[in-house]
């Protein structure tokens, strides 16, 4: 597994971030002058009430929005400055994303699921496989490989999700929620798979969460509330 | 190829609506199919029309007879290579259903004119030998299982003999072929000599209905033309003198403008087409808006996502008009539905061409709309959307 950083250890760098969202004639302000740093191999968690801003935070680190002020650096890389065709191809290399709702592709069964990052690489099908096998087996699942999603369980399917993610060895996991939508057991299961490959794989890991059972996993939580980040809990 | 598994799985995903649009783009090219086999039919003599042959007629109408006399004057106008006449026979084998063309002709004269029918030299002896012998084609021969040295009769519904018998005996001396697809192998060629001594005086003995004309060469036909009918000018029987390819595309126009006719139609069919395909991707690509939100978030770029839609319903146009086309070509290759009225029933390869050209005409049109509304979703909406 690889990894890539800054010269500082610092993976992610937020720097003075605004994120301002035009609904009509109404201006919303979701970030205000945000400043993070995430070092690498870090297990974040990022906590806070609904509508704080977490998912545009995670939005605006895995390149899927821009800020409407300030730098996202991710490695050095002021992601913010590439165009959209680029921010594809290094979202492709360096972010695994892990949804809440698994966000699976309902026509394909685990394997393929779990392929689709690798159709952006240059891998011949025999090594796809290989890949393919790999991540399944990292997250237990080599034997419902070729189960559609709609047969397996919630917590199966958010680890096909996971070996979606990491197949192609990114940089970086981000989770939104990724226990959101499972019982305590099965959500349990998630945490410590996560927290397996933040330890045993050096993956650096930024995962939102409304669940103190959840944040007590991490290395370390922040609170985001309005729009601002604090080491301590909203109250 | 690798991506034409994922988009093989987004057709399959709803397998009612996928198979109605598939069955509705499928029925729209066989009728496209059968209305090219029928404007083949009607129009197929025009295309294997020789650029050398002129058509010589009544100049009032088809039906006014020349005397046969016309041929030696004809033969010494400059640039005439070869003249032949043939005369309508109007006759039916058994039943008027049974009915096909079946012409008096000069045997030699007829066989040098026509070198698009092969006939065995053996067969062309024994026809010359026999003032009864006919040729026919292959088409018929088959249909009604006839063979070299069988007799048949045929009733004609316009001469009559001497006895007042309208009953016509032929023996088979030959059955031709044609020498490329599409040429006319319905017919019956028999001596004009046996027509003319079996035909009563008030039937117009020594008359026939039209002559053909080879020029020596084609780019002085319009010459020729004139030439002929300048030559019997002012004659009780004026000629009309015009390419062999006019004459069948008049012929075939007396049963309208058939190309326009089927443009029409196929405009309507395609039309509806595009109404239903394009809703059928407008839908599949709304249902899924969140999903191409998480191809995007994991690096797909938008034009992979734009050619992804696009592919996806050009291949559902595409397999449509494939299935559609090849059902067709095996309706068709049952041959003339009607049994002898369009004799040149068959689709042409080149109508399979434009019809795959247009199956993916079809699915780009269709898909050009939701596959830029695919490009063009912000992932981070798309995925609230999921």
């Amino acid at each position: 597994m690889s990894e890539t950083k800054s010269g500082n250890g610092t993976l992610v760098g937020i720097d003075g971030v605004q994120k301002v969202f035009q609904r009509g004639s109404e201006k919303i302000h979701v970030l205000a002058d945000l400043n993070l740093q995430v070092r690498t191999g870090e297990f974040l968690a990022l906590m806070g009430p609904s509508g704080s801003g977490k998912s545009t935070l995670l939005n605006l680190i895995g390149g899927l929005d821009r800020p409407t002020r300030g730098s996202v650096s991710i490695a050095g890389e002021r992601i913010e400055q590439l165009s959209d065709r680029r921010l594809a191809a290094w979202r492709a290399r360096h972010v695994g994303f892990v949804f809440q709702l698994y966000n699976l592709m309902p026509t394909l069964a685990a394997d393929r699921n779990v392929e689709l990052p690798l159709l952006l690489t240059h891998l011949s099908k025999s090594e796809r496989r290989k890949h393919v096998e790999t991540a399944l087996a990292m997250v237990g699942l080599s034997h419902r490989a070729k189960h559609h999603p709609r047969t397996l369980s919630g917590g199966e399917q958010q680890r096909v999700g996971i070996a979606r993610a990491i197949v192609t060895d990114p940089t970086l996991l981000l989770c939104d929620e990724p226990t959101g939508d499972l019982d305590r057991k099965a959500g349990d299961e998630i945490l410590t798979l996560l927290e397996a490959l933040n330890r045993e794989h050096g993956k650096t890991i930024i995962m939102v969460t409304h669940d103190p059972h959840a944040s007590a996993r991490a290395s370390r939580t922040v609170h985001l509330n309005k729009g601002q980040l604090s080491n301590e809990p909203v109250k | 190829m690798k991506y034409l598994h994922l988009i093989w799985s987004n057709l399959k995903r709803k397998k009612l609506r996928t198979s109605l649009t598939l069955l509705s783009i499928l029925v729209a090219f066989v009728l496209f199919a059968f209305l090219c086999a029928i404007k083949q039919a009607l129009l197929g003599q025009v295309e294997v029309a020789g650029a050398d042959r002129l058509i010589v007629r009544h100049k009032v109408s088809l039906i006014q007879l020349l005397p046969v006399s016309y041929k030696e004057r004809m033969e010494r106008i400059p640039g005439v290579a070869l003249v032949t006449h043939q005369t309508w026979f109007g006759g039916y084998y058994k039943e008027p259903k049974n009915f096909f063309m079946e012409n008096p002709v000069i045997p030699e004269d007829f066989l040098d004119m026509h070198p698009e029918f092969i006939l065995p030299p053996e067969q062309k002896k024994a026809w010359l030998a026999n003032r009864t012998g006919a040729i026919v084609g292959r088409a018929t021969a088959d249909k009604y299982h006839w063979k070299v040295g069988d007799r048949v009769p045929i009733f004609s519904t316009l001469w009559k003999k001497p006895d007042g018998g309208s009953t016509w005996e032929f023996d088979i001396a030959g059955i031709f072929e044609g020498k490329k697809k599409g040429t006319d192998t319905t017919s019956l060629f028999f001596r004009y000599d046996y027509f003319d001594e079996g035909r009563t005086e008030k039937t117009g003995k020594g008359q026939v209905g039209w002559y053909t004309i080879r020029v020596k060469d084609p780019a002085q036909a319009g010459d020729v033309a004139k030439r002929v009918d300048e030559e019997f000018q002012n004659s009780p029987a004026e000629t009309k003198t015009e390419p062999e390819g006019a004459f069948f595309q008049a012929f075939a126009k007396q049963t309208g403008n058939i190309a326009l006719i089927v443009a029409y139609i196929m405009g309507a069919v395609f039309f509806t087409i595009l109404l239903v395909t394009g809703n059928t991707m407008a839908q599949a690509v709304r249902e899924r808006t969140g999903e191409l939100g998480v191809l995007k978030a994991i690096g797909f770029t938008n034009m992979q996502v734009l050619s992804l839609v696009l592919v996806e319903s050009c291949l559902l146009s595409v397999l449509g008009g494939l299935l559609g086309l090849g059902l067709a070509a095996l309706l068709i290759s049952h041959g003339d539905p009607t049994h002898g009225m369009l004799p040149f029933f068959f689709l042409p390869s080149r109508d399979v061409f434009i019809g795959l050209g247009i199956s993916l005409a079809v699915g780009l049109a269709t898909g050009i709309f939701p596959a830029i509304q695919a490009m063009r979703l912000r992932v981070a909406e798309a995925l609230r959307r999921m």
